[in-house]
């Protein structure tokens, strides 16, 4: 009986998330207030049905009512947030918000699946990083005036991540500092601050010689990355500072060359260290090395050819065989599970949020709000990439986590900061685009006034002129 | 911005692929635990010969406790292979299908609330279960291998390797099969996994390659034969030093006269004959679902003495008995080798048909007037060569002996391959008796007794 609502539950939630993917993907091109907020309510819905269908069947069984209460509090999270978002920003996007809710219950279901103490864990990061970064479009918006301080954020970060180059060892990368029981991974965050010291590089020069200088900070970072094994790190800032260049400057050239310079890097990596070796390695024929380098690729793709299109029903696969599922191979415990066509609607939504990206930073005329808005769009997408064509065997591994979906404090909060400003940043626009609305409304008044006036001043000087003729005859 | 949408758009199209295609290899990987765990919520399937008979079964006892039965043991124990230490061979091919119900939804509902579990779908397979015992049979005590191969469609009739083991007492057996002290390695597929010099069965091969380097006047080679070949200080003895006198290209295979390839052989473009025996199979992989053995053929060699060996089909040159048959067949089947296949069709427990599958062709490696010709010889290995053993009343046998050396004390493994009828093919069978010594007093006659068998019985 149990399995047959698992089943039930699994095709339900496929065909919610279809038709939420549908509508994430038109929302992009609705401009009208009123579609805004029907989709909004709509999309909303769809997640928490999604949501608690999922949780249905983990409830059934687990058979454990503490997941009932577990599941409220989510619920609850889900009302205040959305609420409590629009609330103190009014005009804020709100598609990406239900993409957000959507990709965290997507997230909280999984690591209940996997391992309640972790998905205990996820959802208190969540609940902190949603109160923090509250206040993250404000900031934005002040920004301008923290334009001489972003160097200064960038150096900092930039010694944070040769302080990790020194540190203990997580997983073969030197990822993170350890603060008490804390342990925290600064490139999550080192990657904000790196676009925006970038953006103030190339907010109004594009010289050659201003690129060469930028370009210099940028391959420094690569190479600490590199050096501390961080590849999926390394790829990101390198490949979100060759965008960030190309929409500074509107040179293609650099694009090529700098391509060319990273193809030449990345082999000089490969035959140096072994960790990129045995990636690819493992990449290449996971099969002869199943033992040990290729076991964990190797389990991503049993997962997903196990689970097929439909999945196996939430634990009705074995997911828990991949190394290191909760962190960079969520994805395949959700396709497993879950099904490919969630995986891919899930991921159909992610795109829909970098389109959304885009669509804002093109909108903005500033050159620096515009190059930090194209800036987080890469960094977003190029992570997305990375993960999903790594666990899929499409690309070599590279270890990053899935946003919003994976477990990982240090991720959580990072992504939620990058949201944070890209709402910002559309915020801002929407107060521009009123402000412009307001003054061309005043000027419309002016004219229509002066219009008035000049009529008035007309019809007395041509009374004026009746009267003198009148007075002739 | 597109770009980013075009790579996904990629990375998807791979997705799809892989999910819907490419996983069908990958989740059958032993490594794969996951699909043990689907045995828990679903009854193993059968197995059936081509006309219905049950090969391997589940049986479950009144207890619940769950047995695979094999009914007829030793005999199928090589293209069945066994699923309880373990998958292998043909219940390693099918696990996926064994272990997937395609009953309908309704059936499996009920079967959900009642908590019984769902009966996995029925491989049907293209073994012929009268042959198949009739070739266990005639192999007697011998150590050795047979295959039978349909050459148009690829359909193996029967596949029989010696020792054999009894898939039923396998966990009881297991300590004194793999012993060390047991040098029979029953549990090896002969047919796809042992690798034999195939000594004058390759000669087909060395002949081919000299007609396609002398096309006007491979007719006028001319060759007599002393019994030896001597080269330097090379001596090559043909087979109990007989002498064939004057030989033609025809006469050198249907005598396998070994002096007479040698001689072909040292005047052969050594880089495009390793092409052609590349495009044959050697070396490379074949289109074989189950586990095999690639064939070897060392093309380094540079010694004229090693020339001559491998023209015969001796020195390093190791070949499978089903990439011998897979050969033959392409002889027959005017030039074109198809893949071999075992699984007919899966139904589901209602006999309803879930997938079936159709021959494939896997390449074509000769013209039809090159393959007419190399039945007209291998015709002649049979009615005035070295194979006429395995003439038979019911058709012509066309087809190539082969005695092949395995050890310095000049022991030889006995071959045969050949196919009837010639003149428009039905099937392929390729012998192989280890330690033979002959291949046309002993495993031509093997051939014969084959053939009859198929004419009264399965045909």
């Amino acid at each position: 009986m149990e399995n047959i609502i698992i089943q039930v539950c699994k095709y339900l939630s496929i065909a919610i998330i279809i038709v939420y993917a549908i509508g994430a993907i038109t929302v992009l091109w609705r401009k009208d207030e009123d579609d805004l907020k029907w989709n909004y309510r709509r999309q909303n819905m769809l997640s928490l049905l999604f949501h608690g269908v999922s949780y249905f069947a983990i409830i059934i069984y687990k058979k454990d009512l503490a997941l009932i209460v577990f599941y409220v509090a989510q619920v609850i999270y889900f009302f205040v947030y959305m609420i409590l978002y629009c609330k103190v920003h009014k005009r804020c996007c709100k598609p990406l918000i239900s993409n957000m809710i959507l990709l965290l219950s997507i997230g909280f279901v999984i690591l209940t699946r996997l391992s309640i103490e972790k998905a205990l864990r996820q959802f208190i990061f969540v609940c902190v990083a949603s109160i923090i970064t509250l206040i993250v479009p404000i900031f934005v918006r002040k920004l301008k005036a923290a334009k001489t301080w972003a160097g200064t954020c960038g150096v900092i970060g930039l010694i944070l991540l040769i302080v990790v180059l020194g540190s203990s060892k997580v997983y073969g990368a030197n990822l993170s500092i350890a603060i008490g029981s804390f342990s925290f991974q600064p490139s999550e965050f080192v990657k904000i601050s790196y676009v925006l010291m970038v953006a103030v590089l190339l907010r109004n020069r594009k010289d050659f010689k201003r690129v060469i200088f930028a370009t210099g900070i940028a391959a420094v970072h690569v190479i600490v990355l590199v050096l501390s094994t961080d590849l999926g790190g390394a790829l990101i800032y390198f490949l979100t500072y060759l965008c960030m260049l190309y929409v500074a400057t509107g040179q293609v050239g650099y694009i090529w060359s700098g391509l060319g310079c990273g193809s030449i890097a990345a082999w000089i990596a490969y035959m140096l260290f072994s960790h990129v070796k045995v990636r690819v390695e493992a990449w290449i024929d996971p099969w002869s090395i199943i033992d040990n380098k290729g076991l964990q690729i190797a389990q991503s793709l049993f997962a997903i050819g196990t689970g097929g299109w439909f999945g196996s029903g939430l634990y009705k696969g074995m997911p828990q065989t991949i190394p290191v599922v909760t962190k960079d191979y969520t994805f395949s415990a959700v396709s497993e599970e879950m099904g490919a066509i969630t995986a891919v609607c899930m991921t159909i939504v992610c795109i829909c949020c970098f389109i959304k990206f885009m669509q804002i930073s093109m909108s903005i005329n500033v050159k620096f709000y515009k190059l930090i808005g194209v800036g987080m769009a890469c960094l977003y997408i190029i992570q997305l990439f990375l993960v999903i064509g790594g666990v899929t065997k499409f690309i070599p591994s590279t270890g990053v986590t899935l946003p919003f979906v994976s477990y990982g404090g240090s991720s959580i909060f990072s992504i939620f900061i990058l949201f944070g400003i890209v709402q910002g940043l559309y915020i801002m626009r929407q107060n521009e685009d009123e402000r412009i609305e307001q003054r061309r409304e005043m000027e419309r008044k002016k004219e229509i006034e002066r219009r008035k006036r000049a009529r008035e001043a007309k019809k007395r000087t041509e009374e004026g002129r009746r009267e003198t003729s009148t007075q002739r005859a | 911005m597109y770009v980013f949408i075009a790579l996904f758009a990629c990375m998807f199209g791979y997705f799809a692929y892989f999910v819907t295609i490419g996983s069908k290899d990958v989740i059958n990987n032993p490594y794969n635990t996951r699909i043990k765990n689907l045995s828990k919520d679903i009854l193993r399937g059968s197995i059936l010969a081509r006309n219905g008979e049950e090969l391997a079964k589940t049986e479950v006892s009144e207890d619940g406790t769950e047995t695979r039965v094999y009914p007829y043991g030793n005999v199928f124990a090589h293209p069945i292979g066994y699923s309880t230490k373990g998958t292998t061979e043909l219940e390693k091919l099918a696990n996926m299908y064994l272990l997937n119900s395609s009953i309908n939804i309704w059936d499996k509902i009920s079967n959900e609330i009642w908590e019984k579990k769902n009966p996995g779908d029925t491989v049907v397979t293209t073994l012929d279960l009268g042959l198949q015992t009739f070739a266990y049979n005639v192999l007697g005590e011998n150590k050795g291998a047979i295959v039978a191969i349909e050459p148009d469609t690829g359909k193996i009739l029967a596949m029989v390797s010696k020792p054999s083991y009894n898939p039923n007492t396998l966990n009881e057996d297991w300590e004194s099969i793999i012993s060390d002290t047991n040098t029979d390695a029953s549990l090896l597929n002969r047919v796809s996994q042992g690798l034999y010099p195939p000594g004058s069965t390759f000669k087909i091969l060395t002949i081919l390659e000299y007609i396609r380097e002398n096309p006007d006047t491979y007719q006028d080679f001319s060759y007599t034969c002393t019994g030896t070949l001597q080269i330097g200080e090379y001596k090559l003895d043909c087979h109990d030093g007989h002498a064939h006198g004057t030989v033609g290209v025809k006469e050198s295979l249907s005598l396998s006269c070994n002096g007479a390839l040698a001689t072909m052989g040292l005047q052969l473009d050594k880089e495009k004959f390793s092409e052609l025996l590349e495009e044959f199979g050697y070396n490379k992989e074949l289109p074989i679902d189950i586990e095999y053995k690639k064939s070897q053929f060392d093309s380094t060699v540079t010694s004229e003495w090693d020339i001559m060996q491998y023209s015969i089909g001796q020195g390093k040159t190791l070949q499978t008995p089903l990439h011998n048959a897979m050969i033959t067949a392409a002889v027959a089947n005017g030039g074109v080798m198809m893949k071999p296949y075992f699984i007919e069709k899966i139904i589901n427990t209602e006999d309803e048909v879930v997938e079936s599958f159709t021959p494939q062709a896997y390449k074509t490696v000769m013209t039809p007037e090159e393959s007419d010709l190399l039945t007209e010889y291998m015709i002649s290995v049979v009615s005035e060569g070295s194979g006429s053993l395995a003439g038979s009343e019911y058709a012509v046998v066309a087809g190539k002996t082969g005695s092949a050396e395995y050890n310095s004390n000049k022991d030889k493994h006995a071959w045969f391959t050949g196919f009837v009828p010639a003149e428009d093919p039905e099937i392929v069978f390729t012998i192989i008796i280890e330690g033979g010594a002959s291949g046309g007093q002993v495993a031509a006659p093997i051939m014969k007794q084959l053939v009859d068998y198929y004419y009264e019985h399965v045909r």
